[in-house]
């Protein structure tokens, strides 16, 4: 053994290559065990898109699907509902929808809907994932004399309007999420896909 | 001169009865199956044996470890063409059967115990159990048996349960025995099927169903045959590329011991 | 950086460790082929610990799901196929990698003094190996599954007296059932694998404390520079870390090939019965253990009587255990030792595997015939080693290696 003509250069060089070499392939070997923990087949189906008929939803009413194994609200508003949201922009965090992962880009508008009178939401909280209650009633004891309706999150109180955008001074940072959705008919919505050609 | 007579006759008789299907025998007196021409990575083939599957088998058997769409993803069908061709089912509660949803029957074991005498075999991994040359044989080997309650007996599956459902399109066959003495005793067996009444298919195209009906099997029994093999070769050029360096390095750091 | 490693060597001896096991572990320059196999048996079994880990974040053992399961990580789990086929072909893996590691041990006298607790842990790693793939195979839920563990927990209901229920007290009902499952899966997933890992621990512990062998059976120690380095030593890293890296990608290569391409070996890797749930009231036509259970097996088939062939089998692998006692001659290689012993060693090559093939096929006269007489074979090289091996007529031994 002998290590007095050693080629230190060649060997620094060889070293490094196969190390480089093998890191990829463990960055390889690495994909399929974390890829496993993405939602499998299964998953993906029990949160496949899901029809929702609103031919008997009520003004003033919301009802609730389940979609991805969320609430999903649907709620039908009245005129005068849809008139009091562009009172509020003053008051609100984000009154035009401008953080645009919020919504699909067919409801970033002052309804943030596709019809104006229906308003589906996904029912939850954007603070620290809590399902809000939906208040509707004006003025109400506890939320104060200037409550128009909307969502209320008991578990930090964050306030959400009647189409679902946050109030200034609470701690939920964005408006509430509006799922990707379409109208198969007048009075069914498909909710989780943003339209046929999707 | 008999010997030449029955020589010819042996090589003549399978040339002339082209429709018959020869019964052979291995050592252990297990018939040998025939040998189905499958090809997994036959698309069309695979697209059309689904469609098959789901006309002729799914009425009565599941495949319950398989989900509808997993079949589109795979034979490049759209959601449309989907539901048009495969998805004929709602779920319990009357909604129309998701895309995503598993291959299931309505049918219970109960039922299937009352009408068939057996619980009717669910088909996900068949081909993994028996093999594609099993089913092939099994598919093309139904011949009239007066004795069994569907009237047909099977020469792959003995005194098997499941009526012959493709039997419009085969037509009907029969058994032809032989005699032969094995050690003093005679012992009878089956020699060949023979097509009495023919059915709505020709001999060639009713093998090409099979064909394809198998092959989709194949497939349905290990969805991800064909992406495992497209992936072996990538990962087996990286090994080689990394074995250059490593052999390289190894090399250069043994110079010191030799 | 040496800042660093300074405060945690004042604290924990790694630069210590590092270099008792790694860097100043002086092992013999001239390892060949056979010494791939004891690098290589440790990389399996982390990729069995590691896709292991992963596959019991999608199994079920539960006796209504745990088939069901196994397809949905078949065909749902993203990669999931893929995780399974590593920890299957894994299973085969291991076995033949060990088998060649204690063949090499076999020809080199590598458990002749002072190595004896080196080869009887090593034993111990195997014996825990088996049970581990036996309660592995289970998990499946096949009709392999099921069919297999019935008869192997059936082995022991020939122990006299308390058989019938000790093997009532192992399945935890009178079939194997939902019980078993869910025990065989708590010994594979926790027990068995931390008892391997200690086991593991110390086999290279003790291997490290004496030194390793080597292909002339020359010990290297006895031969010693004047700085305590021995002569025909080299430092275990780098160099045989680069060679041992070079052996690894050359075992992926064929690992991959099997994944990739032959998953279920035709049968033998993964079986076709086991495509089949469970089914407690039909047994498969065929039933034969995974290969690496085969050369016993044989054994077990062998023995017309049940506790004899339980017991044939059972001493089949505890003559293994009192192999550095057995052999009694000095010299340890191969390459040294006398013609008789070399067709010794072929004779016990040729019977294990003719075994192993004899335990695949269906029983007929023939086969239980070459059975017995194959099993003969079998412990007659042990037979023939005791009495041959003291006054052995060898070759001169080299004072160093070659």
């Amino acid at each position: 053994m002998s290590t007095d003509t050693v080629d230190v250069a060649r060997r620094r060089f060889l070293v490094n290559s196969t190390t480089v070499v093998g890191a990829v392939g463990v960055g390889f070997v690495c994909v399929p065990f974390l890829a496993s923990w993405m939602p499998s087949e299964r998953a993906k189906n029990a949160g496949a898109p899901i029809e929702a008929d609103i031919s008997k939803l009520e003004e003033g009413r919301m009802m609730t699907v389940e979609w991805q194994s969320k609430p999903v609200w649907i709620v039908r508003r009245s005129e005068k509902t849809l008139a009091d949201l562009e009172t509020l922009t003053e008051s609100l965090r984000d009154p035009n929808s401008e953080v645009v992962d919020q919504q699909p880009e067919y409801a970033q508008n002052a309804a943030r809907s596709r019809k104006a009178e229906i308003l589906v939401l996904v029912g939850i909280c954007t603070h620290l994932g809590c399902s809000p209650t939906y208040r509707p009633e004006l003025a109400p004891v506890d939320l104060g004399s200037d409550w128009l309706g909307g969502f209320f999150c008991p578990c930090h109180s964050s306030k959400f309007d009647m189409a679902g955008r946050v109030y200034q001074n609470v701690p939920a940072p964005t408006n509430l999420v509006v799922p990707p959705h379409y109208y198969v008919t007048d009075t069914t919505i498909l909710v989780g896909q943003d339209g046929e050609a999707a | 001169m008999k010997k030449l007579v029955i020589t010819l006759l042996c090589v003549l008789l399978p040339t002339i009865a082209v429709a018959d299907i020869k019964v052979d025998y291995d050592s252990h007196g297990q018939m040998i199956s025939q040998e189905a021409p499958i090809d997994i990575f036959d698309r069309g083939s695979v697209k059309r044996g689904a469609k098959h599957f789901i006309d002729y088998c799914v009425s009565c058997h599941s495949a319950k470890f398989m989900r509808f769409n997993r079949i589109a993803k795979d034979t490049g069908m759209s959601d449309a063409e989907l539901r048009d061709s495969l998805i004929f089912t709602r779920d319990a509660k009357g909604k129309p059967t998701k895309t995503g949803d598993l291959i299931v029957v309505a049918m219970t074991d109960e039922y299937a115990i009352q009408a068939f005498g057996t619980r009717v075999p669910d088909l996900s991994l068949t081909a993994r159990a028996r093999g594609a040359d099993w089913m092939y044989t099994y598919l093309r080997t139904f011949y009239v048996d007066p004795y069994r309650p569907t009237g047909m007996n099977n020469a792959q599956f003995a005194d098997v349960a499941m009526p012959h459902v493709l039997q419009s399109l085969q037509g009907t066959q029969k058994a032809v025995y032989v005699t032969e003495e094995h050690d003093g005793v005679t012992v009878e067996h089956l020699d060949r099927l023979e097509m009495i009444q023919p059915g709505s298919m020709s001999e060639k195209e009713y093998d090409a169903f099979v064909t394809d009906l198998v092959n989709f099997m194949v497939y349905l029994a290990e969805p991800v045959q064909v992406e495992r093999v497209n992936m072996g070769w990538k990962v087996l050029l990286f090994i080689m590329i990394f074995f250059v360096f490593a052999y390289m390095l190894k090399k250069e750091y043994w110079r010191d011991v030799h | 950086m040496s800042k660093l490693m300074e405060w945690v060597d004042a604290r924990f001896p790694a630069t210590k460790m590092w270099n008792e096991h790694l860097a100043e572990y002086y092992a013999p320059k001239n390892f060949n082929f056979w010494y791939f196999f004891g690098s290589l048996a440790l990389v399996v079994l982390v990729i069995q610990i590691v896709s292991g880990i992963f596959l019991t974040m999608h199994y079920k053992p539960d006796g209504a799901m745990a088939f069901a399961s196994v397809e949905y990580i078949m065909r749902d789990v993203p990669y999931g196929w893929l995780i399974r086929y590593i920890h299957s072909t894994g299973a085969t893996a291991l076995f033949a990698v060990v088998y060649l590691h204690m063949f090499r041990g076999l020809i080199y006298g590598s458990y002749k003094n002072p190595r004896e607790l080196i080869w009887l842990f090593g034993m111990f790693i195997y014996l825990a190996l088996m049970a581990e793939a036996f309660m592995g195979y289970l998990l499946p839920w096949g009709q392999m599954s099921y069919w297999g563990a019935q008869v192997i927990i059936s082995l022991f209901s020939a122990i006299p007296v308390i058989g019938d229920d000790l093997t009532l007290w192992i399945r935890g009902d009178f079939v194997i059932s939902d019980a078993t499952l869910n025990r065989f899966f708590a010994l594979h997933v926790i027990a068995l694998p931390f008892v391997l890992v200690f086991l593991v621990i110390a086999h290279i512990l003790a291997l490290h404390e004496v030194g390793s062998n080597n292909p002339d059976g020359v010990e290297i120690k006895k031969n010693k520079d004047e700085n305590g380095i021995p002569r025909d030593g080299i430092p275990f890293h780098p160099y045989y870390s680069v060679k041992d890296i070079v052996g690894v990608v050359v075992f992926l290569f064929f690992f991959a090939t099997i994944v990739f391409y032959f998953p279920d070996g035709g049968g033998y890797f993964l079986e076709h019965a086991n495509f089949i749930a469970s089914d407690p009231l039909k047994t498969p036509e065929h039933i034969a253990p995974v290969w690496y259970f085969t050369p016993f097996y044989a054994i077990l088939r062998a023995v017309p009587d049940k506790l004899m062939g339980v017991g044939a089998m059972g001493a089949a692998i505890l003559v293994l255990f009192f192999l550095p006692w057995i052999d009694r001659c000095k010299v340890k290689s191969i390459r040294y030792r006398s013609t008789l012993y070399k067709a010794n060693i072929a004779m016990l090559v040729i019977s294990f595997v003719v075994l192993g093939w004899l335990a695949m096929q269906a029983v007929t006269e023939t086969i239980t015939l070459l059975s017995q007489v194959f099993s003969i074979l079998y412990f007659a090289f042990f037979v023939v080693l005791y009495f041959t091996s003291k006054n052995e007529k060898t070759k001169p031994v080299p004072d160093r290696v070659t």
